[in-house]
Formats: C-alpha cells, structure tokens, sequence
C-alpha cells in the first residue's frame, strides 16, 4: 500500500492506483470529463490535473508514488482547469435548457465547479459551428455541437461491446467521431446497443426520443435468454424508456438493442384489450367471465367426450416461472401430460 | 449452461464456439467473449455461416449443414492421437474412456473433412487449441441442437469436454445458450411432457405420487406429447383442443402448412398473447395477456439464475396476467390449489415440490438472483454444476461415442441446396414484440434469403431479385442477398417474418430422443420470379 | 572484417576511377528538390544536348543542395586543373553559354559566375568558399550535399563513408555509446536530447525485437533541412541508422519520411538498394553476423507525426496521436510495444563521422554545452536565404549579417525567428546571443530543428504569430483540449487584433491561453504552440497594443487596418494607377490628381507597387482617425 497526501488528508492506496482514485478514496472531488470508471483513460480533457510533487499532471492517469503529496487546488490548478473549461465551451453549444442532459450533464457539473464567469467568458471568442445532427439512427442521434471529444462513446464501441464501429476523424479543430467513409451512423457496423449514447457526459448523443421518467421499476429483459437486469422509465401508464441496471450481476449495466430499444410493443396500439371470441366466424370483443365459461365447457366437454389426453398445452417460455408452473399444473390436473412449450423453436 | 457467464467471460482460456450466433443472438454474452478476446482469450467458431464472431477467432470452421458430429468426433480424434487429453480427470471422473478412445480411434479424419468440408488440418488446429487451453468453454445454441441427430450432437461437445476435463471448473463447461427469456425456468418448473417441475420424471412413481396428491388429481404415469407431435396428433385426430399461451406456432413451428391444417382440424383453439398472432386467426377464444412490464414473477436464465421482474404499469384495457387468467381459469374449472394471492405464493409451492428450488424466495431474490440448485433458504446457489459429481447412476461422467448421421435431407437434384434457418441482432423470434418496437424495423425490415456468391453467379441473381423458395412442404417468395458469408450450396433465412416465413419450407423431421426438429437443415430450390 | 571493408572501399575507388574520367571536365547541378523546382532538370537536359551537338565530352552529375538557394539553378563546372568554378541564377539559355564559353572555350565568364571554390581562380570572380556565406560555416553534416552525387555509393565511400561503420563493428555496443556520450552529441531533432544517453537507454532493456527509426518527418514551414540531406547525402543517415541498430541491438530499421518529399524517398531507396549490393545492408553485414534491414514508411504529412509517440503510432497503422503521459519511454516501449530508438536525419548522419573521426574532433566544435553544429535553413527578408551549417556558439548576428548577407533592400532588421512554430521571435538586442539549444531556449525561442526566419521592419509582429498560430491551429491532432480549442482561441483572438477587433484585455487573455496550453497540453506541439504568440508579446507588445488600442499597423501590413491614399500634392496623375487597378476604384483624369474610392478599394495594394518611387504619393495610413476618416470617404480631412 502506498501512502499519499492529499490536500493535507493521508489515504492509503493500492500500488498502481491512480492519483484519480486516490482522491476518491479520500473523497476528495477532482473534476473530470473524458474519464469513465468501465475504460481505459483517454487523458484528452486535461480538467483533471492536479500538482503532484509540484508537477502539474493529469489525475486521472498519473500513478500515485509512496509519499506522493497532492494538491488538488493551487491556484495554478485553478487557472489551467478553469482555461481548459472555457476553451470547452467556447465551441459548445449554448443552450442547456433543451439538451437532453440539462441538469444531469458532465460539463454543467465541471463548469460550476470550477466557476465559469460571465466576465471572463465576454474575452472568450464563441464558435459553433451550425453542423447538422447525424439523425440517422432511429434509437439515438447525434449533435455535434455538443461533443465535446472525449472519446468516451469510442472507447464504449471499443472496449464495451467490441464492435468499434466509430472513430476520431478529421484532425485538429475539425476532430469530429464518425464512422468509416464519414457515413451516416445508420450505414455502419454499429450494432445501435446505445452504451455509447448512456456513457455520453454531455447531450450529444441523445436519444431520438427524449424521455425522463418519473419512476423507475427493475425488472429483467424480456428478450433472450441472458436475462440482462434492466429498469423500466415509467411515466403516467406508458414505459419510456429501458436501462441497464448496473447493480445486476448478469449484465452488470449492458444492454443490446432489443433490450434497450425494444420496448415499444408494450404500449402498442395493437395490444388486446378485451377477450374475443369467435362467432359465426367472426371474432367479437366479449367479457371475461364468457370468454373463461366458454372455455370450461369446451374443455369439460372434449374431456368428457374423448379423454384427458385429447387436450394439448402450449405454455410459453417468454412467461414468469409462476405461470408456467401454473399452465403446467393446470393441465395435469385435469390428468393429461399433454404440456410442452416452446423450448425447442 | 453447466457453468455462470462471469466465469466463463473472465476465466477460460478458450471459446468454443458452434452453432452459436452469439453476438446477435446472445449480444450481451458477445460482448464479454469480445473483450476477453482482446485481453487474449483463443477463439473457435464453428457454423456453416461466416458469423461476426468469426471475425474475431483463431480458427474458424465453415462446416456444411447438419456435420456436427462429423466435426467433433473428428476433434476427439486429434485430442486422442495426440495425447492431449486430461489423464487426471478422466481416471478420476469418468467411466467407459477405453471404448470411447477404441470408436473414435477408428474414425479417418480425412472422412471427417471430406463430411464437413473443413480441412483436417483446421479441425486438428481447433481440437489443438480446445484440448491446449486450461480451462476452455464450450458455448452453443440450436445449431447444435435442431437436428435429428441434435442429441448426439450434444453427447459428442459433452465428449470433448470429458476428454479434456473441462467440467466442474470455472472457466469451462458445455454451456447451451438458451434463446428465451425464460425457457430454462419453463423447463425447470415442469411446461414439459415428460417431467414434473424439477425434472422429476411423470414416470417415476414417487415423483407421480407426490403430485398426484399435491394437485388432487390422477396424472398419467406415461410422459404427454411434446408441442411437435401434438399437431401431428391434432391431424390425426388425436388431439381435439389446444390451448396456446404465448406462442405462435403457426409462424415458429417447422413445416407451416402441416400446422395450418392440424389448426383447423381443432376443435378447440385457446390462444392467450399480447397481440392478435397469426395463430390467432385459428382461435376460437383470444385472451389479452399482460407483457411482462405489467406483472410481477420470476425468470430463469441461461445459467439458471431465477430472478425477479417486477410489475412497473397496468396491463392495457381489461387484459390480465397470465398468471391471473390460469388461477381464474383453474378455479372455474374446479381444480384445485388455483387460489394463489401472489406468484411468490406459487413459487413458494414450486420450492416444496421441487427441492432444487428449496431455498428460493421473493425475498432473497429482492438481493439479487439465485443460481439453482439452491436447497436450502441460506445455500448460495450453485453457479457451476458437476463441481463433484455427475447425475449418473455412479457420479461419474459417462463416455459416449456417436456416430455421424446425416441430416433427414440432403440435397438432390431436385432441391440441391440446404436452407439453414436463424436469428436476427434486430428481432425476436415470431416478430411479434420486435416487429413493433419502433425503429428496429427500420434497422431490418425486409426478410431477404442469403446466398452464397457462387449460387448468385450459377442461378444468375443479385441483390433484391425476388425468388420462389421450395422445399418438399411448401414455398417462400423472397428477396435475394449474395454474401461472402456463406458457401455454396447454403441458403440461410431468419424465421422472423410471418409474411416472407421460413418455416414453410422447413422440416419436421425429429431427433428421436428430445423431439427437436431439424429447423437447421432442410432442402430447397430456388427459382427466379 | 575491416579488411572486408577495404576491399570494398578500394573496389569503390577503382569503379570510380573508371566510372569518372578526371581529364575531362565536370559539370555539377545542384538537383536538389529546391534546384529542380528552380528549373535544373531542363538545364541538365540542355547541357546533355548542347554536349551532344558539339561532340564534346564532359561529365555531368546531378548533385544534392550546397545550400545557396538564393542563387539556384546553380551549376559548377572543374576543368582539368582548374578549381570549381559556380555559376548562378543558370537558365537553359545561360547553360548553353557556359557549356560554349567556358566547358569547351576557356572563358570562365565572369559575368555569368557567382565565385569559385578552393585556390587559384580566376582573379575576377570572388572565392566562394572564403567569402562571408562560407567562411563562418563548418559543413559537417552537409559536408557532401551538393558534393557528391547522391545516387552513387562509391563517392560516398570515396570520402569515407561506410568506414565509421566498419569501425563500429569492431567496437563493442558499450563503446560506441561511450564515445556518443564522450561527444556531448544532441539529438539534433529540436529538443536537444543526449543520443548516448538515448542510445544507452534503447540498448539496456531485453527483447526479442527492437527498432531503429529515423524521424524525417520535417514539417516546419520554411524549414528543409533534413530532406537536403536526404536528397544530397542518403548514405550518411543509413550509415548511422545501421551503427544504431547494431549499437542496440536491433535488426529493423524504418525512415519515417512525409510523403511530400518523393524525391528523398527515391535516393533513399537507391541508396539502401546500393548498400545491401555491397553487403554493408541486409543480412550478416560485412560478414559480422549483424543482419539490419531498413523500411521507408511514408508519413501522410501531419506535422505532429514528427513527434516520437505520434510517429509510432503512425507506424503502426493508427490515428497519428502523441501518447499522453505518463507511458512508457519508446526506448523501452516504442513500435510495436519493442524497445524503439528514434533519432532525426542529422543525428543519425553525423553518428559516423563521430565514430571515425573521434569523441574529441567532435567536441572540438561549437560550445561545451552543445557541441557540433548547427544546420538551418535561413530564409526570410534576408539577401542569401539557403541552407547553411554553422558550429554551435555562432553569434545571431553573424549568421544574419555575414552569412546571409544583410537585410534585403537594406531595410530595419526587426527579429528573428527559430525553431519554426514552436520557436520564438527574438529582438535586435538579443542578436549578440550565441547560437546553442539552451541559450536559445532562455531567451524564449529555441533551435527547433532548425529553420530561421529574419523579419525587418516591413513585417508585422501580430501578423507574424497569427501565421505560426495558424500553421499549429491546421496541425493539432485534436486530441487534448487546450491545444485543440486552445490554438483556435489564440488564432481568433489574432484574427481579431490584426482586423480591428482586438479587445481591451486581449494580451492578458494570450498570456493566460498560453499559460494554460503550455501546461496542459499533451504533447510538444501543443506545449511549444503559444510561443510565438509569447514572444513577440515579450518583446513586441506596443505593436500588439497599436493593433488593439489605435487600430495601428506599424508595419503596415494588417489589411484591415490600412488605408490606401494618394496625396493630391505629390500625384502627377500619370494615371498608372488608376489602369492597374483591378477594381477601377482610382478616377481621375490627365492632369488631376487621382483619388482611391475607399468603398471600392481591396487594398491589394498594386497601386502602391505600380506609383513610380520618384512620385510615393500612393501612401499607407493606419490608425483609427485615418480609418475612420476613410469610412466617411473624407480621408483628406485629416
């Protein structure tokens, strides 16, 4: 174990810790933008430097040294973190009330700690450039104006889920993520799973259709059979939106498209409201109690008439484990082993 | 799965991946397997389609259709010939090595490529780096398994596995990706016609006992049909109702048109879903179920860890639970023990009958899932299985050779080439959610047969030519694609689309043993509208 | 094995001799990049068929840069016994009379002749080598450009090439680091790094691959240094490179050369060609055992792949970006993750000579603390712009005023600048400083890899820093913020200030940016961007303020804040102006003197070119009165 001092406060950490985790460890806030705790650092944003045996290095990648003495806000600190924000926003896009990320957003967060100033920002010469946001993902887009290249959705692609279908392009000022050939997102390998659009600490990648919910619900995927552990965005009746749930131990927080996207048959319109049952060829909408009356004479009947095993039950392998048990239960105890499901298909 | 995702993602040395699309089928799976091939993990991928997986592996087999067998056996061979076998496990765990080593010795594994079509010298590469990787994971899905010889298929991977000791310990395994949400749990809790819940056998009479008394009923002490027979049966007159809860047959079950008719034949159809399917068309009683954001209850998933989905809004209009609608149901017709005020009161009911579920509970599920077997309220579950013995007779783990079959059909002249069938990274089985959840249909949203490069240049077809799909059961049209993912003489088709069906053509031809039918082979021709 | 390598070199001497027939004469044309841009290759073709029309025998070799790029095309010509006599600014036309005159007559043509080298010429020509561009020079490293003719080893080993690798492969590793330390040598890339110390920290680490590079990615505006050499002396670098491999123990070497120097890429592939013929390339070179094989990779022209961590990247097939700190030191893990020696051009080409000449030879030159010496390309408002090589310690002065010969049009010297955009501008007072990385570096410049540029009074400060700010905004990789964002805001702000937008507070806003970029920037380019902003704030701040505070040009040079006017007194209405004027924005008529209409004016400026000096009445005002006067269309108010 290695100790370190940070502002004045000891903490013990792992060899090989980072100056970053130091700090948390100490609770001590050290402002960040292009660090994420699931990648690899990037150290592109250089808000989070801090002096480190009187040199000025970046928190989030320089390894912590026995006796290592850290001081998080000297003035130069300030001053370097401070210019790095402003220059940030500078070329970003300046209304925050209709981003998607208004209040929950990275760069909100490390501007107002580290105090950007109206005054200050009047020396600062603004451009953003109007560039049309790539819309062509039907789950989530993005706006360039508010990227701020932290290469946090590229390394996502990456280290995440593999497919690395973005990179940087172009270079300098003009550094844009893109795909392959500058194409729309859509016409690229992207798989669309969205773990770039829920690591993304600012609004540009945002999803298509904006949804802050009002109540969360943990559930699981109701999709394959990995059983990733999501939580449904409730608002009103209507589920809004799917998240991973990082707490569960299955997905830890990772999710494909199905599972993060795929949710909108749940409000359908095509959604059965009310029994049906055929009449003279027709179905018409009728009440439970008729509807489940029909069905215990019939199957009374065809019991009577031919024998248990006269009747088959198809149980499904998208229902609880409870109703499955209850199909199956159902069934023999009206003295037939005539139930299978899906399992096969 | 024999083993738990996280240590098969962190700890094997090795994926052997076949019959397998995992980064469509399983994504979430892909990409743990994609990240522990970056940090260095060794890749096998066999399928008759050059998956995206394949990208990724050190050897890639590009076997033909339906020549598992042919291809394990033939790895056997080598992990026997070369001595690459784990001596320690095999005379400590397992039983019948001589015989097993005596048939597989026999086999020419030049026979074996020229079944498959994959060189001798990558399967040696393949069985080389499975046996050379301490420990090694076996991951497949119903590649392996939709064939009339799917149970051999399985023997032969659980072969390779005992011949190299990668049972019981983290990192290996044979391990079947289910594809359902919960169709380990609707095994495990009895939706099956020869078990009870807990995989006691109907046939066992303590095991009918026990239930016969728990449900106050006669149950039949010889196993029911399984779903594939049923309609066979509905044809031949057998079978006069069919309840149908969750499911549309009529898009997913092989050989369509056979279905159709055994349908109408009915006397009874009950179909019970969210949507008005296309076998709803068949119905004469339609229930509206609840999706699972609009109840409470308890899914199994692949490694057989149960968990917990929760109820987050109401059902639309009058539409129940399936859960609700089977307690009424039961209740009306006077059956009893239908009188549950929860599903964790049902499950409850599972623990006491089924002892591999003892120890489960909605309130130890409120901390997180549970891996069975857990048998008691404080065992934590057991994430990998066979950890000190097998389920046979002796605790060891029985040798099997198997000899290669070859599918049901094999191409002729007159339907020369093979349709194999699968899955999409955008859809979901009948289509029925998927197809309407806005903006997955518009990553895919036209159903198009995949052929080879060659059979587009022989049959003079490019992109988006229609074409008429004909096997000896039925006909597709659809829209052609040439890859260079397939070879030639495959055609592959996903069983997404109700309106461009694969399953017409398919077959219901089954294996004998577990009644799967052989949705991965079947032979077609193709022609030009 | 030295015997191995005097029979090689005596086999070179005897093809030479044979090759080259002394009793006829030679003619040299600096073919250089440079040289053929100025026309040299339709001038060798002339003199090929000028020779052949007049049946007369005389050898022509195409040669690298001698450095005196103000005089290209220039073709030397020896006669049997004559010195070498050089002759400049030679078109076709003018070859054609030299080749007449001098190469089959005796007429040395003075008047066609820029000088001769050496002793006994003609007494109405001037020395050359004597005279103010050579005198202070030392050609160490250019010792053969424009010498020898590149495309041919044997003269390279002619002059003792090779030998300091046959040297070398009797010493052991250690000691050829030692005498590398011995010589004090600098890397000679910009940073001034010790190369025995590189060397030494390439060669300790154990691995089954190491790599040898050669950064020749010279990128500075103005600055073509190491492509000279490359194009006039190719065997001297792969000399050094194959003394490096063999030193570290490595058996890959690669040339990062930019794409934009294809004629370098092609002498260097000729050149490695040659030397694997002779087996001082390849596999077990001079039967030593040591197999050493060089790639040419070429850079797609990013100026920041020329920085080490960048360039390896590039190698390897990835975005060209510098690798934050901390990392691994590319001497231990570099290309491919292996132990990676990475020198420039000049490092590498003067290794051999090092070795065959001596630790101490080379100490013997420029200064204690940077021996050896010093290669830039002067350019700029200077009489002889051209490559030259000076020992370390040279006075400034001496390189402006003697070697390149004064201001031209003898106008104010104002400041020069070294070290390219991150370098710095330093000021008539600092001309008496002498020329070595760590003086430099104090007086807020630095050598860089060696351009210089002199400004005179006729140059804009502001406008000189926007120009490097702009060279580094359009190479940033974009990677880290502040040199990302940090250069597009200092450009905006000298954008701002030279076009009359400059704000109160603007230098304190460049000072703080420049802080800011110089600490927080991941790589050199963005830590050294700021400094031409910095220095000439430092030693130019009241032009800076006129720009923001009066709207004054002094130099006259910000379009934005000049007008152009013609004083009424001085017009003789010759009416020049007025037809030269591309937006017949001048009326006026015989007799009466001309007017600019200052809502048409573009202030190109041609009228001020086009006035007859003998009138100057088209003047240049700047200021906010004068502007202001201009935008009522009332400047003769003032």
């Amino acid at each position: 174990m290695y100790k370190v001092t940070i502002n004045g406060l000891d903490v013990e950490v792992e060899q090989g810790a980072t100056v970053f985790e130091a700090a948390e460890k100490a609770g001590i806030y050290i402002p960040t933008l292009c660090y994420h705790p699931d990648l690899p650092t990037f150290g592109g944003c250089r808000v989070c430097m801090v002096e480190a045996d009187g040199k000025i290095v970046t928190a989030c990648r320089a390894p912590v040294t026995d006796g290592m003495v850290v001081k998080t806000d000297t003035e130069e600190v300030r001053k370097v973190r401070l210019t790095n924000v402003e220059l940030i926003l500078a070329s970003h896009h300046k209304d925050c009330q209709s981003c998607s990320r208004n209040n929950t957003c990275k760069l909100q967060e490390v501007s107002a700690f580290v105090g950007i100033n109206q005054d200050r920002m009047r020396q600062i010469r603004r451009s953003v450039e109007p560039v049309k946001p790539d819309d062509s993902n039907p789950f989530f887009h993005r706006d360039f104006t508010r990227c701020i290249l932290c290469g946090i959705c590229i390394r996502t692609c990456q280290e995440i889920n593999g497919v690395a279908a973005i990179d940087f392009a172009f270079r300098g000022f003009h550094t844009k993520v893109s795909v392959l050939g500058d194409k729309p997102l859509k016409d690229s390998q992207c798989e669309s799973c969205g773990e770039c659009l829920v690591r993304c600490p600012t609004g540009a990648l945002y999803l298509a259709e904006p949804a802050v919910a009002e109540r969360e619900v943990e559930s699981v995927c109701t999709y394959c059979g990995v059983g990733c552990g999501i939580k449904l965005g409730v608002r009103g009746d209507r589920v809004i939106k799917v998240e991973g749930n990082r707490d569960n131990q299955v997905n830890r927080g990772d999710l494909c498209v199905k599972g993060r996207f795929g949710f909108g048959f749940i409000n359908h319109p095509d959604r059965l409201t009310k029994p049906l049952i055929k009449k003279d060829g027709i179905f018409v909408k009728t009440s439970w109690d008729e509807a489940l009356d029909f069905i215990v004479d019939k199957m009374s009947d065809i019991k009577a008439r031919h024998g248990a095993d006269s009747l088959g039950g198809i149980s499904s392998a998208r229902c609880t484990n409870e109703e499955n048990y209850l199909f199956q239960k159902l069934f023999r105890a009206m003295g037939t082993n005539n139930v299978d499901h899906c399992a096969r298909l | 799965m024999t083993n738990s995702i996280d240590d098969i993602a962190d700890e094997a040395k090795a994926f052997f991946i076949i019959g397998s699309n995992t980064t469509e089928t399983h994504p979430v799976i892909g990409y743990r397997i994609r990240r522990a091939i970056k940090n260095g993990t060794k890749l096998i991928v066999a399928d008759p389609r050059r998956i995206k997986i394949a990208e990724s592996a050190d050897v890639f087999l590009q076997l033909k259709p339906g020549t598992n067998a042919a291809l394990l056996q033939g790895m056997a061979k080598v992990i026997l010939d070369e001595k690459l076998y784990n001596e320690v496990f095999i005379k400590n765990r397992t039983e019948g090595f001589e015989e097993y080593a005596k048939k597989i010795g026999a086999i020419d594994l030049n026979e074996m490529a020229d079944i498959t079509g994959v060189p001798a010298e990558k399967i040696a590469e393949a069985a080389r780096i499975y046996a050379g990787s301490e420990p090694a994971a076996i991951l497949y899905t119903m590649g392996i398994t939709q064939h009339t010889s799917g149970t051999d298929n399985v023997l032969a991977l659980a072969g390779l596995a005992t011949l190299t000791g990668n049972l019981g310990k983290r990192g290996g395994g044979v391990n079947p990706l289910r594809g359902q949400n919960n169709v380990q749990g609707a095994c495990d809790v009895g939706a099956l016609p020869n078990v009870f819940p807990g995989y006691q056998p109907v046939s066992s009479p303590e095991a009918n006992k026990k239930f016969s008394e728990a449900y106050g009923a006669e149950i039949p002490d010889q196993p029911g049909m399984p779903m594939t027979k049923m309609f066979k049966a509905a044809l031949e007159g057998k079978i006069k109702g069919i309840y149908v809860m969750g499911e549309n047959p009529v898009v997913s079950e092989p050989d369509i048109c056979k279905i159709k008719d055994a349908m109408e034949k009915l006397e009874l159809v009950i179909v019970q879903d969210l949507f008005f399917t296309e076998t709803a068309d068949y119905a004469d009683v339609v229930l509206p179920a609840a999706s699972f954001a609009e109840k409470d209850g308890t899914f199994v998933n692949t490694e057989r860890r149960i968990q917990r989905g929760r109820k987050a809004i109401n059902p639309p209009g009058e539409a129940k639970s399936d859960f609700k609608i089977l307690s009424e149901l039961g209740q009306k017709l006077g059956l009893k023990g239908f009188n549950f005020s929860s599903p964790a009161e049902a499950l409850q009911e599972i623990g006491e009958l089924n002892p591999k579920w003892k120890g489960v509970t909605y309130e130890r599920l409120e901390e997180g899932g549970i891996c069975w077997p857990c048998p008691e309220e404080n065992h934590p579950g057991t994430p990998i299985l066979y950890g000190e013995k097998f389920l046979t007779g002796s605790g060891k783990a029985q040798f099997k050779a198997v000899e290669y079959k070859p599918p049901a059909e094999v191409p002729d002249a007159e339907y020369p080439l093979i349709l194999t069938t699968g899955r999409s990274l955008y859809h979901y089985h009948t289509g029925t959610m998927t197809r309407r959840s806005d903006g997955l249909s518009d990553l895919y949203d036209v159903e198009k047969a995949l052929i080879s490069l060659e059979d587009a240049k022989n049959l003079g077809l490019s992109e988006n030519d229609r074409v008429i799909l004909s096997s000896r059961r039925g006909e597709v049209e659809a829209e052609v694609k040439p890859v260079s993912d397939l070879k030639e003489g495959t055609v592959f088709m996903t069983f997404h689309f109700a309106e461009t069906c694969a399953n017409q053509l398919t077959n219901s031809e089954l294996d004998p043993v577990a009644n799967i039918p052989e949705l991965k082979v079947c032979t077609v021709k193709m022609e030009k509208v | 094995m030295i015997q191995k390598f005097d029979t090689i070199e005596k086999e070179a001497l005897e093809a030479l001799e044979k090759e080259q027939n002394n009793d006829i004469p030679q003619i040299y044309v600096g073919c250089a990049t440079c040289g053929n841009a100025t026309g040299a290759q339709s001038v060798v073709q002339t003199i090929k068929n000028k020779l052949k029309k007049e049946d007369f025998k005389a050898e022509i070799k195409e040669v690298g840069c001698i450095g005196m790029c103000f005089a290209e095309v220039l073709v030397d010509v020896i006669k049997p016994g004559q010195p070498r006599v050089s002759y400049h600014g030679v078109t076709p036309e003018i070859a054609e009379e030299i080749v007449e005159s001098y190469v089959i007559n005796d007429d040395h043509r003075p008047d066609l002749a820029l000088g001769y080298f050496g002793e006994g010429g003609p007494e109405d020509v001037e020395r050359i080598d004597a005279g103010d561009v050579f005198k202070n020079q030392q050609r160490v490293i250019l010792k053969n450009c424009g010498v020898i003719d590149p495309e041919n080893i044997n003269e390279y080993i002619a002059r003792g090439g090779y030998r300091g690798l046959a040297e070398a492969l009797e010493m052991k590793q250690e000691d050829i680091i030692g005498v590398l330390k011995d010589s004090g040598l600098r890397g000679r890339g910009g940073a001034g790094f010790p190369a025995g110390r590189k060397w030494e920290s390439c060669l300790k680490p154990q691995a089954d691959q190491k790599y040898v590079i050669c950064n020749a990615d010279e990128g500075d505006p103005g600055a073509f240094m190491d492509r000279s050499v490359l194009e006039g002396d190719p065997h001297s670098v792969i000399e050094g490179m194959i003394i490096a491999g063999y030193t570290i123990g490595s058996s890959k070497g690669y040339f990062y050369v930019r794409a934009e120097y294809p004629l370098a890429i092609k002498r260097l592939r000729r050149a490695i060609a040659q030397a694997k013929e002779k087996n001082l390339l390849g596999e077990n070179i001079l039967g030593t055992g040591f197999n050493f094989e060089l790639e040419i990779f070429q850079g797609a022209g990013a100026f920041v792949c020329g920085e080490s961590t960048a360039l390896v990247m590039s190698i390897e097939g990835n975005r060209g970006w510098p690798k934050p700190l901390p990392r691994p030191r590319t001497t231990e893990e570099g290309l491919w993750g292996k132990p990676t020696l990475l020198n420039n051009v000049k490092t590498f080409s003067v290794v051999p000579q090092i070795l065959s000449k001596g630790a101490e030879w080379f100490r013997g030159i420029g200064t204690e603390g940077s021996p050896g010496t010093a290669v830039f390309a002067l350019t700029g408002k200077i009489n002889r712009s051209g490559l030259i090589e000076v020992p370390m310690g040279i006075e400034l002065d001496k390189i402006i005023h003697e070697i390149g010969g004064g201001i031209l049009d003898d106008r104010k010297f104002k400041a020069v600048q070294t070290g390219g955009p991150s370098g710095g501008c330093l000021p008539e007072d600092k001309l008496h400083l002498s020329v070595d990385f760590d003086t430099l570096l104090e007086a807020g410049s630095m050598m860089g890899s060696g351009g210089m540029v002199v400004i005179d009074e006729t140059t804009c400060m502001v406008d000189v820093a926007r120009y490097f700010l702009d060279f580094t905004f359009e190479e940033s990789c974009g990677q880290c913020v502040p040199c990302r964002q940090g250069t597009q805001q200092m450009l905006e702000v000298l954008n701002d200030i030279c076009e009359g937008r400059g704000r109160e507070g603007d230098i304190e806003h460049l000072l703080e940016l420049g802080d800011a970029i110089i600490k927080g920037s991941i790589c050199g380019l963005g830590q050294t961007a700021p400094n031409p902003v910095l220095s000439t704030i430092q030693y130019f701040q009241d032009e800076y303020e006129a720009h923001i505070k009066d709207h004054t040009c002094p130099a006259l040079v910000c379009k934005n804040l000049i007008v152009y006017h013609i004083d009424e007194e001085k017009c003789t209405a010759c009416g020049r102006c007025r037809k030269a004027c591309p937006v017949e924005a001048i009326s006026g008529e015989k007799k009466v003197p001309h007017k600019i209409d200052q809502e048409l004016c573009t202030k190109c400026g041609i009228c001020f070119q086009e006035c007859p000096e003998r009138f100057s009445a088209v003047e240049r005002l700047t200021g906010k009165e004068n502007l202001a006067a201009a935008a009522r269309g009332r400047l003769t108010d003032v």
